[in-house]
């Protein structure tokens, strides 16, 4: 063999074995479940965003593109409260979230109304609720837009949504 | 990092040099050891008052109060201890001007005075309540802190996270005058301490997480009303540069370079705040701060120095007028917001006599500079850094480490110091007896990555994500005990957390501060050791002080409440499950939920009777 295409030969090896030496990541994330009654939706809409992989997908795109990440960063909060936890604010259902985006809340929240289409806004909404682990297997994007500092969305253990009727009184938080 | 037979020869040679200092009277200022004192002007004899965050013009955080010293500290006892009812970051420290006691409080940024007289208990004698719009909370970046309000001429001063400046009567509780200078709705807040000097109230904006345009303006003390604004980008007749300004260095002279180092229109949503800390030289009638981070933080976004933010102004205070500026960290690429404070000292330089500001930059530099010329007299690492490889003096530029430069498309390891800096806004405290400057810092690296961010008024402008962990050693924080003469430390004190609390230095050689989990101590200020130490109800990230209460004896105050970016965590309160969150400085804290929780309480120590 002549020395240039050892050569040749050796520096192959070296890339492919360089290539197999992956960067090692931790995965931080706890998904949780949401602990408080689940109120199921009661507009249409709802199940035809949060069950189709598309919509959701683009709710991703403009969570980055429409600057939610730096207030509630991807999920844990920052001078947002976080999305990936527990606690509803203003009511969780997909109406609910849609509401908040399109006409904000006082305490912060600024509306989006006239820079978000309303399907956008419920493109949104369904990325949304998918950081606190609701929805369907399939339906999740496989990876992630950000730095890949959180692990993807499909490898994370659902838990079970506690699916109990709502305690009188108790209703969205419009 | 020193070595341990070093520290202590350095210490015996402090310990014999303040006993020679020791028959003085603590209220006169003499020159250390080391021939640093503050600057003469900018400091008043010591009435046992505090009237001003940083104590005085100069920024010392110096009492010369000595009741409590460091060999009595170690009985210090709690007097008083009262709930003020916040659960946010307490930034803002307690006041105490003759028998009254002010507490400045977070975001709905209530004023409450406290008559230190009252029998048989200390009481509550008025509450103001400024009533700031709710919305502001969506655009304060770090947790709705507030720095404190400042004292003078029978008024109180402060600034609501809405962006008013209002003045109170300090007897009364009524307010004067308030002023809208803020927009909330471009994401301008203000979380500042006002500056109160020459009849001027000085105050900045935050919001350089928001595209904002950054300033710093001045406001008649007696009416409210504008005397000037400058800004921080665009033209030289908006940030005030005129013919009196002469910059040092060259890359700070041209026409208009607040609008030419950046790409086209870039600087109406620029960045440069001002939130930090201004000091002010009465003999130059000269004020000093320095200027928050460009926008976005996405730096690819920006090409150019990016001026005039992330650097120092030295301002007439009569007209506004720029005198000087010096770019630490031109093309800031990593958010070193340079708003740290500048410890005004006169001490010598290279065998001479110089008027100079200390600073403890964000990039981790502590730059000596000529307050009159600007010039950047030394500039050493305090802190770890791998981003920069020094700072050249002849042409004053920090040199960057390419390596580390966060681009699109990657993300960059291991970069020290992070986006909150070696130090934060925490001010160290000089003291004039030890020559040493007190620093609690922090020794955190990150992980970046940047990507496009979009401008859209009233919500953030970043383009990053981030995350934090503990720098080399493993522990998140120091307290650094600075020699400015030397320029080199005289010992480092390892903190497992990030410091987020300011330092206060005593007549007494004693040091205090506080850590996140609730800690306050007490240290000698010659060697570092710890002498007193008491666990508080909730993190501490606010400025001790100390003063004479009415009974002649000397007391050590302080607000618990953790919270701020460092504790955004708490206050928040924010998951732990996304590194990212809080700007990646949730990551760095993870342990803190466990260790303390929010609060907000005053607590006044003293010597048993």
């Amino acid at each position: 063999m002549s020395s240039p295409c050892r050569a040749s030969l050796i520096l192959l090896a070296f890339i492919l074995l360089a290539g197999c030496d992956r960067e090692k990541r931790g995965m931080t994330h706890e998904p949780k479940p949401e602990t408080m009654a689940f109120v199921p939706s009661g507009d249409p809409r709802a199940s035809d965003y949060e069950n189709n992989a598309f919509q959701m997908s683009q709710g991703q795109r403009l969570f980055m593109w429409m600057n939610c990440v730096g207030c509630h960063a991807h999920g844990g909060g920052g001078m947002g409260p976080p999305l990936m936890d527990d606690k509803w604010r203003y009511g969780g259902r997909m109406e609910d979230i849609v509401y908040t985006i399109l006409n904000g809340r006082p305490n912060g929240m600024p509306p989006f109304k006239g820079r978000l289409t309303e399907q956008q806004a419920w493109q949104l909404a369904s990325y949304v609720r998918s950081l606190s682990a609701q929805p369907r297997q399939d339906v999740l994007y496989s990876r992630s837009d950000e730095m890949s500092i959180t692990e993807p969305a499909t490898l994370k253990e659902r838990n079970a949504i506690m699916n109990e009727p709502p305690a009188p009184g108790h209703g969205p938080g419009k | 990092m020193r070595s341990r037979p070093s520290v202590r020869s350095r210490a015996t040679f402090l310990a014999a040099a303040a006993c020679i200092l020791l028959p003085l009277p603590a209220s006169q200022i003499h020159a250390a050891a080391n021939g640093a004192r503050p600057a003469p002007a900018a400091t008043a004899p010591e009435d046992g008052q505090w009237t001003m965050p940083s104590k005085d013009y100069a920024s010392t955080r110096y009492s010369g109060l000595d009741q409590i010293n460091r060999q009595n500290v170690a009985r210090l006892k709690l007097t008083l201890s009262w709930d003020t009812g916040s659960r946010k970051g307490q930034e803002a420290p307690p006041l105490v001007v003759g028998s009254t006691m002010y507490l400045t409080m977070p975001f709905p940024n209530n004023i409450i005075a406290i008559d230190l007289a009252a029998k048989p208990r200390p009481a509550v004698k008025w509450v103001f309540r400024p009533n700031p719009r709710p919305m502001s909370q969506g655009v304060a970046c770090c947790d709705v802190v507030n720095r404190g309000a400042v004292y003078a001429n029978g008024r109180l001063f402060f600034n609501t996270l809405d962006g008013q400046v209002i003045a109170l009567d300090a007897a009364s509780g009524k307010a004067v005058w308030r002023t809208q200078v803020g927009n909330i709705m471009k994401g301008e807040t203000i979380t500042m301490s006002p500056l109160v000097a020459e009849g001027k109230v000085i105050v900045g904006d935050s919001g350089g997480e928001f595209g904002v345009r950054g300033w710093l303006m001045a406001l008649d003390a007696a009416s409210g009303k504008v005397a000037w604004k400058a800004f921080h980008t665009g033209p030289d007749k908006d940030v005030l540069i005129g013919p009196d300004f002469h910059p040092y260095y060259a890359a700070d002279r041209g026409k208009d370079l607040g609008v030419h180092s950046w790409p086209a229109d870039a600087w109406k949503i620029g960045g440069g705040t001002a939130w930090g800390w201004v000091s002010y030289d009465p003999q130059l009638k000269m004020i000093f701060y320095g200027t928050g981070n460009p926008g976005p933080w996405n730096p690819e976004q920006r090409p150019g120095d990016n001026k005039w933010t992330t650097g120092v102004f030295a301002r007439d205070i009569a007209t506004g007028r720029a005198r000087w500026f010096y770019q630490s960290t031109p093309h800031d690429l990593y958010d070193h917001d340079d708003i740290n404070e500048q410890i005004l000292l006169d001490m010598p330089v290279r065998g001479q006599m110089r008027q100079v500001l200390v600073r403890p930059a964000r990039n981790g530099y502590l730059y000596v500079i000529d307050r009159k010329s600007g010039q950047v007299y030394s500039a050493d690492p305090y802190g770890y850094i791998n981003s920069a490889s020094g700072v050249d003096l002849r042409t004053g530029r920090l040199i960057p480490v390419p390596s580390k430069a966060p681009q699109e498309g990657r993300v960059v390891r291991n970069i020290g110091p992070t986006a909150s800096g070696a130090k934060d806004w925490n001010p160290g405290a000089f003291s004039p007896r030890t020559g040493l400057i007190y620093l609690p810092h922090e020794n955190l690296c990150m992980d970046e990555g940047v990507m496009e961010a979009n401008y859209i008024s009233g919500t953030p402008y970043l383009g990053a994500d981030a995350k934090m962990y503990a720098g080399p050693g493993g522990n998140r924080g120091f307290l650094t005990a600075w020699d400015p003469v030397r320029r080199k430390a005289a010992w480092k004190i390892r903190e497992d957390l990030p410091l987020w609390s300011p330092a206060l230095a005593t007549g007494g050689d004693v040091v205090f501060y506080g850590t996140m989990d609730g800690w306050f101590k007490a240290i000698d200020a010659l060697t570092g050791k710890l002498l007193w130490r008491a666990k508080l109800d909730s993190g501490i990230i606010g400025q001790p002080i100390t003063y004479r209460g009415p009974d002649g004896r000397q007391y050590v105050a302080l607000v618990s409440g953790v919270g701020g970016w460092a504790g955004a965590i708490v206050s928040g309160p924010l998951d732990p499950g996304d590194p990212s969150a809080a700007l990646g400085f949730v990551n760095a804290v993870r342990d803190l939920p466990k260790r303390t929780q929010a609060g907000g309480r005053l607590y006044v120590f003293a010597l048993p009777r």
